[in-house]
């Protein structure tokens, strides 16, 4: 089992926080040491999310942590929120996916977008962990142009008949409900995409885990089926409209995958650190070696750098004026520099680096989906060019 | 059932400290500070206890810095009512000092039961809980592994050297919590939010005359460097001559 973790802060940044958002993210850093990372290796050797720890998760307060208390929530800010994501991704990019999923793509569209009905039977439901969630948007022929999807909800006297298929859904298989976003109207109008709330046992309704991951192995990734599904009317939200309103879910979680990275980073950070130090080869401690070096310069360089990002963003998030191209600088950074701090940190560890036992093959190997779900980094990359060129590279 | 917890702020059990410039108090400079893990038992007990009694008060009393309100906060996450911080920029080495503005802060508070942790991980010296007992008149039962309490009568258990000695005493009564008493609670995110609302009354503490004074503190000596005396069993014969008659611990 790895040492107490301490957070890697070179620039004083907890200075920056509040003492609610430091006690916040000391409770959950505590948490993650003593009940994700004893037993999170084997997890993801065996290929399984660890289910055993939701009803802690709940306790504590992670799910939808940012949202108002009335629904069963804490109420936290965003950089609180943000800390949160921090310290389950410096766990595992899995459970931190979990998290992200539940809050931002399940209870925030139902926040967001939810009648006042919606909101008051599924949020305190869902805060204590008693249903769990997952985001139908992606399908397998629509990933980063999710417009295009062609699942449909046609309305019915009564209600709604939804059909089609969704894939690379987390937490897809462990879901008691799952948000599923369907075009209303005609297959080319983006405009009449919807959201709809689905109990996942309803007739018609099926997921299937994705089996040969060699990512995300402690994350449920599904495929999910919708054949005739029936849904009464209430299962709209009502207030969802259009391609927007997925995109606004995406920019909730992609807030917290930037300030997750930086979880990661500091995980592999930390580890190469401490691999260094004690690691003899030609009769020193290979930390003493200039290359070595190098690399723990380099990457202490890039997660300070993330922090200010991420808690900047955090700031602005908090201030109401974050826009969703500041999401995607950060998430294209931070999940990039985190690859890249898990790669040469694994490199680092030599053999060892290979091995479950040390974190940082582990980190490297979610983090290249990290780097590909939530919009991959080239998307991100044209969202950038649109913002700086005002030309947009999609069509 | 109102139940008082005194609480230290001490460094991080795993933080490096230094020995400030005076050569006789810590450099508290770049340290994180932390609720002394010992205390930690004592609000984890309280707050059952209250539970189990259905209802009753849980006071957090420290003596300490402004910053101690930190320390105090975090008890108040995990569910203690409200906090009394008895302020002063040090804290005296002299637990009898410390003892006596505490005792002077409970005296006449009605508490049932009066909870600390066996000692603070920074001085280690177990006194002050004992101490309060004795200048509140009031029994004292340290190093607590197992509680029950019924009718106002308790009974304890505490490990000693080869076994569990069991104790009985009468409310109110001061303890003292050992490691293993509990599971210490996280404190939750609901917690954090409503510790911030919660009642923390801050009052200046008035140590009297100290009967003791710290000379000088010095770090322990810098271990040497080790040294392989062989390999695989063909080493047993030198590595035991070597512990018998060069380091002297066979």
């Amino acid at each position: 089992m790895p040492p107490k973790f301490h957070g890697v802060d070179f620039y004083n940044v907890d200075g920056l926080l509040s003492e609610e958002e430091r006690a916040v993210r000391d409770t959950v850093r505590g948490w993650v040491d003593d009940n994700l990372l004893p037993i999170i290796g084997e997890c993801y050797v065996e290929g399984r999310f660890p289910k055993q720890l939701i009803p802690g998760m709940a306790e504590l307060g992670l799910f939808g942590a940012n949202l108002p208390e009335e629904y069963g929530c804490a109420g936290l800010n965003n950089v609180a929120y943000g800390l949160i994501m921090q310290e389950l991704e410096r766990g595992d990019s899995g459970v931190r996916s979990f998290a992200s999923v539940q809050g931002s793509l399940v209870m925030y569209p139902i926040y967001a977008f939810g009648s006042d009905e919606q909101k008051k039977k599924w949020l305190p439901q869902m805060a204590s962990g008693k249903v769990i969630g997952c985001f139908g948007l992606t399908e397998p022929d629509f990933g980063s142009n999710p417009g295009g999807m062609i699942t449909v909800a046609k309305e019915t006297a009564d209600g709604w008949v939804l059909n089609g298929a969704k894939m690379w859904i987390t937490n897809g298989s462990t879901a008691q409900a799952a948000i599923v976003w369907a075009k209303t109207g005609a297959i080319e109008d983006q405009n009449s995409i919807r959201g709809f709330i689905v109990p996942t046992d309803t007739k018609g309704f099926s997921a299937k885990d994705q089996k040969g991951k060699l990512s995300l192995r402690a994350s449920d990734t599904s495929e999910l089926v919708l054949q005739d599904v029936r849904l009464p009317k209430d299962a709209l939200l009502p207030k969802s409209g259009g391609l927007k309103s997925p995109l606004m879910c995406l920019t909730q979680a992609r807030y917290g995958i930037s300030w997750g990275a930086v979880g990661a980073a500091m995980a592999c950070y930390d580890e190469a650190v401490s691999y260094a130090r004690n690691r003899v080869m030609f009769g020193k401690p290979i930390g003493a070696f200039q290359l070595q070096q190098a690399r723990l310069a380099e990457m202490l360089t890039e997660i300070t750098k993330a922090q200010l990002l991420c808690l900047q963003l955090g700031r602005l998030k908090d201030a109401g004026t974050m826009t969703p191209q500041q999401v995607s600088l950060a998430k294209r950074n931070n999940v990039s520099m985190a690859t890249d701090i898990a790669r040469e940190a694994r490199r680092l560890l030599g053999a060892n680096g290979i091995l479950a036992e040390y974190q940082a093959m582990r980190h490297l190997a979610n983090l290249e989906s990290v780097y590909t779900y939530e919009g991959t980094h080239d998307i991100h990359t044209l969202v950038l060019g649109q913002e700086i060129t005002g030309l947009s590279a999609f069509s | 059932m109102k139940i008082a917890v005194c609480i230290k702020r001490v460094p991080d059990s795993e933080a490096r400290v230094k020995i400030a410039a005076d050569g006789k108090s810590l450099d508290e400079a770049g340290v994180k500070f932390i609720l002394n893990p010992y205390d930690e038992f004592a609000v984890e007990e309280a707050l059952q206890r209250k539970d189990k009694a259905g209802s009753g008060e849980v006071v957090v009393i420290a003596c300490g810095p402004q910053a101690a309100q930190e320390t105090i906060r975090t008890a108040l996450a995990m569910g203690a009512d409200r906090g009394v911080l008895l302020e002063a920029a040090t804290v005296p080495a002299d637990g009898l000092a410390v003892a006596r503005v505490l005792a002077g802060e409970l005296k006449g508070g009605g508490y049932d039961l009066i909870l600390f942790g066996k000692m603070a991980i920074d001085d280690y010296n177990h006194q002050v809980g004992p101490m309060v007992a004795e200048l509140l008149d009031l029994p004292c039962v340290t190093c607590v592994a197992h509680l029950d309490l019924a009718q106002g009568k308790g009974t304890a258990e505490r490990e000693v050297e080869g076994g569990m000695e069991e104790v009985e005493f009468p409310l109110p009564a001061v303890l003292t919590a050992d490691k293993g008493l509990n599971e210490p609670r996280y404190p939750a995110l609901k917690g954090i939010m409503a510790a911030k609302k919660k009642p923390l009354e801050v009052k200046p503490a008035a140590f009297g005359a100290a009967g003791l004074e710290v000379l000088a503190m010095t770090p322990p000596p810098e271990r040497k460097e080790g040294r392989i005396v062989g390999e695989g069993a063909a080493a047993v014969p030198a590595l035991l001559r070597l512990l018998r008659e060069e380091a002297k611990v066979l």
